[in-house]
């Protein structure tokens, strides 16, 4: 059966007319998984029963013309969306124990619409990272080479879809782990607009950075599972009750006059040539499709990676309080009192990184310095959202590289933070501002996939979409697949 | 800004988290290359400037007063490392 090489959508479809059983396509799956991901780590938790029971139940359904588009369709969970009753990690030792005593919005969300949960997937642990080296349930493999980092923080997810071990997964992005994994793995990937999808039971790392979207292999996959996905929620309290739109109706719409900004602050220093050159090939073949392109300026985007290392870090360190060793998560032994209980279960229970931004979080906002860092970065977080704003007022969407280089070699940047940091170059302005953006392939650089990515004004994703989607009509790049995986 | 040692020991210890000594120097120095990274924003007035905490400057939400969770503390407990008669234990903090 060749059916992981299809799209979520195609698959829905064979769903639908009976030509294959939830069973069948979920089993299917899981034999993959246990074949191939050994390879690629991709997974902490891997629930055959469980999904297996629940694909059974989607037949049933399904067998009574019951259900929606999304009935059956496996997936799988970043492991930092709390899953009742199954293991709940987040990457950390902290909760190597966890077991989360209910359901995210999100999965709850699609397990309502019948989506088949197969597994849960690897993460830099509390998602800080762009490798996902720094997991406590160690490295991730990119299926497009060995030796290569699949992106993080949400590089498990990402790696198994590129492996199609499952044809779409969830992810959150903070700074850019959606679109930077999905960049590295070859992926189409969407973070939507902030409080456009449901932060209750993901685990916070930034609150007013972090936002949850699908990893898919095309932007049609993305919109299904967007539009399941998105929606006010009353548990969340950043949660947005703007409307939620058709994300599939409007894809076919064609790309005439449309007009694209391309700034150029991110063809400067440090964008592999090899990776600038796809991404201009990219703006020619939207040229030809017929969308205007036009020179944008975003004045303090040099700005973004400094503002989000204070921004980022200071609600870190605020979230992650609550990991006192008190009421869940990892708690040391025969505490002498209350602050070594503190003390000693946060040191075992928090890898490096982890430390390195609670730290900094801590210095940003302790008396005498607050003002020079932590609203410092606030008021350059406004200046670059203007840029946006001023750009949205000449263009519909702004199109640039995801990540100045395809993915990079496993411990290449580990022991340097800022290297590693700046990885996120143009990716973190959208977390900073609450625009949605997303990141497709657009090429390859010596053999790595190199990703495009969009960016739209806030609660436009169906243009998004559609944008990306018209890309996809014209150029083959979302179709390739890492080799030696049947 | 370059971070001591002693800055890394008062900082973890608002953190409330434990370091080994051999731990303090090396993160004195990671951190110290992240503020030197995050004090570029210095090359830019920002007089005046509204800060932005949070976008789309939402305002939070009122619901009305009522009851909307069930009692569920036996198992929300059952993931605590300690418990007794519906209370977490800690080590004793009086004496």
């Amino acid at each position: 059966m060749d059916i992981h090489t299809k799209s979520l959508a195609e698959q829905a479809e064979l769903l639908q007319q009976r030509k294959v059983s939830s069973v069948e396509l979920c089993q299917h799956y899981l034999d993959r998984i246990d074949r191939l991901d050994s390879q690629f780590n991709s997974l902490i938790t891997v629930d055959a029963e469980r999904a297996l029971a629940a694909a059974k139940r989607s037949d049933e359904k399904l067998a009574k013309d019951e259900g929606g588009p999304l009935e059956g369709l496996p997936l799988i969970h970043k492991d930092i969306f709390c899953t009742d009753g199954v293991l709940t990690t987040c990457g950390s030792r902290m909760l190597e124990n966890f077991t989360a005593p209910y359901d995210a919005t999100v999965v709850q969300r699609l397990q309502n619409q019948g989506m088949v949960m197969l597994a849960k997937a690897n993460m830099d642990e509390f998602a800080m990272g762009s490798s996902n080296e720094n997991s406590y349930f160690g490295n991730v493999i990119n299926p497009w080479k060995v030796g290569t980092v699949p992106g993080g923080s949400s590089g498990g997810s990402a790696a198994a879809v590129a492996a199609r071990l499952a044809p779409v997964a969830t992810g959150t992005d903070t700074g850019g782990s959606i679109r930077q994994p999905a960049a590295f793995c070859g992926l189409s990937g969407i973070k939507p607009s902030y409080g456009r999808v449901s932060r209750y039971g993901m685990i916070a790392f930034a609150s007013s950075l972090d936002q949850a979207g699908p990893f898919a292999t095309t932007a049609k996959d993305c919109a299904m599972m967007l539009q399941a996905m998105a929606g006010f929620d009353e548990r969340d309290s950043t949660s947005s009750d703007e409307a939620v739109p058709s994300y599939t109706a409007g894809l076919d719409q064609s790309l005439e006059g449309l007009k694209i900004g391309v700034p150029s602050e991110y063809f400067a220093e440090g964008l592999d040539p090899l990776v600038a050159k796809a991404v201009e090939q990219a703006i020619e073949e939207f040229r030809q499709a017929g969308a205007h392109i036009k020179s944008v300026s975003l004045p303090n985007q040099g700005l973004c990676i400094p503002a989000y290392y204070v921004v980022a870090p200071a609600e870190a360190s605020s979230n992650l309080s609550r990991f006192d060793g008190v009421r869940f998560g990892h708690r040391c032994d025969n505490p002498v009192d209350l602050e070594d209980l503190y003390k000693r279960s946060r040191a075992e229970g928090f890898g490096d990184e982890v430390k390195r931004r609670i730290l900094i979080g801590a210095y940003t906002l302790s008396a005498g310095f607050y003002d020079a860092y932590y609203l410092k970065a606030l008021q350059v977080r406004r200046l670059i959202s203007d840029d946006f704003q001023k750009a949205f007022n000449d263009v519909d969407v702004i199109l640039g590289p995801t990540t100045p280089t395809a993915a990079f070699a496993l411990g290449d940047k580990k022991d340097d933070p800022v290297s590693m940091y700046l990885n996120d170059l143009y990716t973190v302005s959208a977390n900073l501002s609450g625009l949605p953006a997303m990141s497709i392939p657009c090429g390859f650089a010596d053999g790595l996939p190199v990703g495009l990515q969009l960016v739209t004004n806030h609660f436009e994703e169906a243009r998004l979409l559609q944008v990306a989607h018209q890309y996809q009509q014209i150029t083959d790049w979302h179709t390739r697949a890492p080799e030696g995986l049947d | 800004m370059a971070l001591k040692e002693q800055d890394i020991k008062d900082i973890a210890h608002l953190a409330r988290l434990g370091l080994d000594e051999s731990a303090q120097a090396p993160l004195a120095a990671d951190l110290s290359t992240v503020l030197e990274l995050v004090e570029q924003m210095n090359s830019v007035n920002t007089d005046g400037v509204e800060p932005m905490a949070h976008p789309g400057n939402a305002v939070l939400r009122l619901r009305d007063d009522t009851v909307t969770e069930p009692n569920q503390r036996d198992k929300l407990q059952e993931v605590a490392p300690a418990t007794e008669d519906g209370y977490f234990l800690v080590p004793r903090v009086i004496e």
